[in-house]
C-alpha cells in the first residue's frame, strides 16, 4: 500500500508572546520574551515567581458563561487556536465529509487548575465529597479534542497522546500516520496546556526544574548559554491543519508545507533526567530521517528541544553532532523556548509552527538571551543566538523530549 | 417572588447563563432552558449549598423545572 502524503494547510496560536500567528511570528523574529512576573496567584511562598503567562486573553470575546464553567483553561486554549486553524485552512465546514476529518491533540497534564481547585475545595470542606459535576470532563486530558469535534461536528479519529513535553510532537506524527495510512483526509492536531498554577509551579520547582532568575525573568529562559539554570514554564496552544495532498489540492488549499516524516524513540534511562549522552535523541532523530526518507545533509534547520536546563540542552547538541557529523556546523540551530518559555503538551505544536513560518519566511527566529559560551558546546554550531537569520530553508526538523524519556523528531519540507 | 423564588432564579441565571426573562415557574432545565445532565446535577448541587438543606437522589429526579425547585426548598426548609 502506497502512502499518501500529508501537508499542513492551517496553524494556529495562543503563545505567551502573541495571541495568533501573526502576532506569534512578529515576537518570534522580534526576539521578544514571555516572561514575566506571575499575575494568577501570590508567590510570595514560591521559589520560582515568573512564568510566560498568555497576556491580555479575553475569554469573553471567545466564550459565553456557560461554556467557560465547561471548559479548563487548557481547553479554552484549545478551542482558540484550532479555531484559528480551522478558519485559515479555508476548509468549508458545510462542504467536507466529516466522517473523514478528525482530531488528535496533545496535552501533558491537561486541567490541573481545576483538579486544584476542586480537590482544594473537598480538603477545605467537612468531608462530605461535593464535587462538581465538571470537575472530571474539564480535566481529562483528552477533553480538549473532544470539545473541538462537538463544535465542529468532526467524526474521525479523535483522541489526546500524552508524553509530557512531548505530546503534541507525538499527536502530529500521530495525525502524519493515520492520513498517511488513509483513515482521514484532515486532522486537526496540536497541543495546549495550562499549567502555571500553584502545583505546577510548585511541583516543578520541588524538582530544580525551573530556573529561579526572580531578579531578571526576561532572560531567565536562556538555552545554550553557560548561566543557564532550568526552564521557564509556559502556557497556551499551538494548531495546525495536517491534510492529504490530493484533498487539499483538490479544493486549492494554501499549503504551507509537507510533513515528511516522524521520528520516536525513548531514553529509557531515568524518569526526569535526559541520558547525558543522549542516546534516546540519537535514535529519535535517526528514525525521523529514515522515516522521511531524508538524508542528514539534507537538513538545514533544526528547533531543538533546549529548554535551558543545564543538562539536557548539552545532552542535545551532543546528539546532533552525533547525527549530523560534520553537517552540524551547517545547520541553523535555535530555541524558541528562549522567547516563548516551555509550554509542556503545546511546545511541539508552537515549535512546528515555528519551523514551518521559518520556511516560509526564509528567516530562522533567535535563541535569545545568550550572552556567556558554555565550554561543553562546540562552538562552531551555529545556535542562531540573539538576532534571527536569513536562512533558505528546505528542511526543518523540530525535536521534543517529555519526563519519562519519551522523544519525537518531526520533519517538514517544502513541497515540491 | 418569595425570597426563595428569587434565590434560586438567580443560580439559574448564573449556572446555565440564560436570561432571567426565560427562567419562568414552568421553565423546565433541560427542554426550555439548555440544561443537560451534569448542569442539572450542579443546579441541584447549588440549591443544597445557598440553602443549607440535602435534597437526595431520587427527589432530585422529580426536580425538572424552576416552579418544581421552589417548591421542594420551601417544604424543606
Amino acid at each position: 500500500m502506497e502512502l499518501k502524503r500529508v501537508v499542513v494547510t492551517g496553524l494556529g496560536a495562543l503563545t505567551p508572546i502573541g495571541n495568533n500567528i501573526s502576532e506569534y511570528w512578529d515576537g518570534l523574529i522580534a526576539g521578544k520574551s514571555g516572561a514575566a512576573p506571575i499575575s494568577y496567584f501570590d508567590t510570595e511562598h514560591f521559589k520560582t515567581k515568573f512564568a510566560c503567562e498568555i497576556k491580555n486573553f479575553d475569554t469573553k470575546a471567545y466564550f459565553d458563561r456557560k461554556e467557560l464553567r465547561r471548559l479548563d483553561k487548557f481547553a479554552q486554549y484549545a478551542m482558540v487556536s484550532s479555531d484559528e486553524a480551522i478558519a485559515d485552512s479555508g476548509i468549508d465546514l458545510n462542504n467536507v465529509d466529516k466522517y473523514r476529518v478528525g482530531v488528535i491533540w496533545g496535552a501533558g497534564i491537561g486541567g490541573l487548575e481545576t483538579f486544584q481547585n476542586e480537590v482544594m475545595s473537598y480538603a477545605k470542606g467537612d468531608g462530605k465529597p461535593r464535587f462538581n459535576p465538571f470537575f472530571i470532563p474539564k480535566m481529562i486530558a483528552d477533553i480538549a479534542p473532544g470539545n473541538i469535534s462537538i463544535k465542529h461536528g468532526f467524526m474521525g479519529p479523535n483522541y489526546t497522546t500524552v508524553s509530557a513535553c512531548a505530546s503534541s510532537a507525538n499527536a502530529l506524527i500521530d495525525a502524519l500516520n493515520y492520513i498517511r495510512l488513509g483513515y482521514s483526509d484532515v486532522i486537526v492536531s496540536g497541543g495546549s496546556e495550562a499549567a502555571v498554577t500553584e502545583a505546577g509551579m510548585g511541583g516543578f520547582n520541588s524538582m530544580h526544574a525551573l530556573s529561579t532568575r526572580n531578579e531578571s525573568p526576561e532572560t531567565a529562559s536562556r538555552p545554550f548559554d553557560a548561566n543557564r539554570d532550568g526552564f521557564v514554564l509556559g502556557e497556551g496552544s499551538g494548531a495546525l491543519i495536517l491534510e492529504e495532498y490530493e484533498h487539499a489540492k483538490a479544493r486549492g488549499a494554501k499549503i504551507y508545507a509537507e510533513v515528511v516524516g516522524g521520528g520516536l524513540s525513548s531514553d529509557a534511562y531515568h524518569m526526569t533526567a535526559p541520558h547525558p549522552e543522549g542516546q534516546g535523541v540519537i535514535a529519535v532523530m535517526k528514525n525521523c530521517l529514515n522515516n522521511a526518507g531524508l538524508k542528514p545533509e539534507d537538513v538545514d534547520a533544526i528547533n531543538t528541544h533546549g529548554t535551558s536546563t543545564p543538562l539536557g540542552d548539552v545532552a542535545e547538541l551532543k546528539a546532533i553532532k552525533e547525527v549530523f557529523g560534520e553537517h552540524a556546523k551547517n545547520i541553523n540551530i535555535n530555541s524558541t523556548k528562549s522567547m516563548t518559555g516551555h509550554l509542556l503538551g503545546a511546545a511541539g505544536a508552537i515549535e512546528a509552527i515555528s519551523s514551518i513560518l521559518a520556511m516560509q519566511n526564509g528567516i530562522v527566529p533567535p535563541t535569545i538571551n545568550h550572552s556567556q559560551a558554555d565550554e561543553n558546546i562546540d562552538p562552531e554550531l551555529n545556535l542562531t543566538l540573539n538576532k534571527p537569520q536569513k536562512r533558505n530553508i528546505k528542511v526543518a526538523l523540530s525535536n521534543t523530549f517529555g519526563f519519562g524519556g519519551h522523544n519525537a523528531c518531526v520533519a517538514f519540507k517544502t513541497l515540491e | 417572588m418569595s425570597d426563595i423564588a428569587s434565590r434560586v432564579k438567580a443560580i439559574i441565571v448564573d449556572k446555565l447563563g440564560v436570561d432571567e426573562n426565560e427562567v419562568v415557574t414552568e421553565a423546565s432545565f433541560t427542554n426550555d432552558l439548555g440544561a443537560d445532565s451534569l448542569d442539572t446535577v450542579e443546579l441541584i448541587m447549588e440549591f443544597e449549598k445557598e440553602f443549607d438543606i440535602q435534597i437526595p437522589d431520587d427527589q432530585a429526579e422529580n426536580i425538572s423545572t424552576v416552579g418544581q425547585a421552589v417548591a421542594y426548598i420551601e417544604e424543606a426548609k
